[in-house]
């Protein structure tokens, strides 16, 4: 058979396959990225049906996925609410990372793995998943509640984070050097700063030489401006996925707007790929081996974040209902770890840390929005005491 | 009374406000233009136990309902606070030579010097028509001037003037 057919049955197969997934996830009413992700496990090497031909293929539209997933995240925010959410919620950001970076932080050290995976570890347990916490606030209800703020505020503290953590573990990966790590760290500071002030003060200047009328025109011409900067990103050692989220932030507004309705669907199609490959770069069989620490960390994770939410809720007022609900509101990780880990991978970091992520992910992908569903009916049981 | 407003990083802004009676109410606008109307919960006041969702014709129609009433009893209150200022309101009757035709052509302030400032149909306001507007009989034409000029826009509207 010719190559391109085959390409074409394979990459065909595969998003079919993950359709069909998405289907079964909607109606089971859960985040459809587990099932991605056993998907690209059961596509892989050692799994169910080993691809071959298009791997190479999927692993570039695996790049443009990370690349979406971060510009349509910056898309969503815009400069001002940055910066306000850094002042107003600086301490319990700080809290969220002591708490939730360090099991993974801690895991990696006592497993031996050393300090660059460790650091790798940190952000796996660190970051929520602002994906499935957004759905899993509007899907019930919550996005009205008076903790919902002080939870999209937590959110957007953990982005910020990224941006500075992302390329310090890029240059810690790439085994530079601590002075040149300092440099690129210095390089990324100084880009994420520059481009906060671009956006705070000339964001009308980006706006305008994007801003079209015609939707063609528009996302060619926001995708391939996240694109060039993605690039220039990643030779500065900074990490594309960063400048694609700083070309998102930039943008703001009705034109943010417009350009995220338009890169939806491609975000979408291209971030499944993402999970996919994830889960074809993992070897099923590593996983038994790790599954019982993945759970072990899954659930100290669970308490972390439940105490960050805690605490975070308590110092805006809100009652105790309220404190539980932002809690598990953040349990969710997903496509952020995965992006983490993926880099990892990538620069060849212990071998175990793929399965022990995507075992991890799987986990909490799966349990956060489902634990939010079960709590919902309990936490809004009218106390007895009530008159 | 005092609305509250807090910013909702990537979904919008939320207004939030209590009654006298001491329930809770907010209005979530979504950047997709998408409206929530939330009512607290009594027993746990961070929590919405109703949340409305509305769209932009929708949530009009909820402020016209809510505002109309309020324009008449606004429009009251301020002719009796400025002594000779008098809004009244005229109905245009079936077999008003107005009927069918718009409010330029009733050239009703070069004519009289009164302002129509708002015209009533059905549980619709329109505030501030523009002279394009056209009439139908059972509109409610909500004049302002005073005693004089105000009685000339209801002859105009009944007979023509």
């Amino acid at each position: 058979m010719h190559d391109t057919a085959i390409v074409f049955l394979e990459l065909g197969g595969i998003i079919l396959a993950l359709g069909v997934l998405g289907a079964l996830a909607l109606r089971a009413g859960i985040s459809a990225i587990p099932l991605y992700l056993l998907a690209g496990l059961a596509f892989g090497q050692g799994g169910l049906l080993p691809l071959a031909t298009s791997e190479e293929f999927i692993a570039i539209g695996a790049e443009i996925g990370v690349v979406l997933l971060l510009l349509t995240l910056g898309l969503e925010y815009n400069a001002s609410e940055l910066v306000s959410s850094l002042r107003g919620n600086a301490r319990a950001g700080l809290v969220d990372i002591v708490l939730n970076a360090a099991p993974g932080a801690i895991a990696a050290l006592l497993l031996g793995w050393g300090p660059v995976a460790a650091v790798a570890m940190a952000g796996v347990t660190y970051a929520t998943s602002s994906g499935i916490t957004a759905k899993v606030l509007s899907d019930l209800g919550w996005i009205g509640n008076r903790e919902t703020p002080v939870v999209l505020s937590l959110l957007v503290f953990e982005d910020l984070a990224m941006a500075v953590y992302l390329p310090l573990l890029t240059a810690m990966l790439a085994g530079v050097s601590l002075m040149t790590g300092a440099i690129s760290l210095g390089i990324a500071l100084g880009t994420v700063t520059v481009v906060l002030v671009i956006a705070l003060r000339f964001g009308r200047f980006i706006e305008a030489f994007v801003s079209s009328p015609n939707n063609e025109v528009l996302l060619l011409k926001v995708l391939g401006l996240a694109l060039l900067v993605a690039g220039i990103a990643q030779e500065l050692q900074v990490s594309a996925a960063v400048g694609a989220f700083l070309v998102g932030i930039a943008l703001s507004g009705e034109l943010a707007h417009e350009a995220r309705a338009l890169l939806m669907p491609l975000r979408d199609l291209f971030a499944a790929v993402f999970f996919v490959f994830f889960g074809l770069q993992t070897d099923p069989t590593k996983i038994p081996p790790v599954a019982l620490l993945a759970l072990l960390l899954a659930l100290v994770s669970i308490i972390t974040k439940l105490l960050t939410g805690a605490y975070a809720a308590r110092r805006a007022g809100i009652a105790r209902a309220g404190r539980m609900r932002a809690g598990i509101a953040l349990v969710p990780r997903g496509e952020f770890n995965i992006v983490i880990a993926g880099l990892a991978v990538a620069a060849g970091a212990h071998p175990d840390l793929g399965p022990l992520a995507a075992t991890y992910v799987l986990i909490l992908a799966a349990f956060g929005p489902l634990a939010a569903k079960l709590v919902e009916p309990i936490l809004t049981r009218p106390p007895s005491s009530a008159p | 009374m005092e609305i509250e407003q807090t910013s909702l990083p990537g979904i919008g802004l939320k207004h939030e406000f209590s009654t006298h009676s001491g329930r809770r109410v907010a209005v979530v606008s979504h950047r997709s233009g998408r409206r929530d109307l939330i009512i607290y919960d009594r027993s746990d006041p961070d929590r919405a136990c109703e949340a409305i969702q509305l769209n932009d014709e929708e949530a009009d129609a909820l402020v016209e309902l809510l505002g109309a009433p309020r324009i008449v009893q606004r429009l009251n209150a301020l002719h009796s606070e400025i002594e000779g200022l008098v809004s009244i309101q005229l109905p245009i009757l079936p077999g008003s030579p107005y009927d069918g035709r718009t409010l330029g052509d009733t050239r009703i302030r070069t004519r009289t010097g009164a302002s129509v400032v708002a015209v009533v149909r059905g549980p619709q306001v329109n505030a501030s028509p523009t002279p394009d507007f056209r009439f139908t009989a059972g509109d409610v034409v909500v004049v302002v001037g005073d005693d004089e000029t105000t009685r000339a826009v209801a002859d105009i509207l009944t007979d023509g003037g």
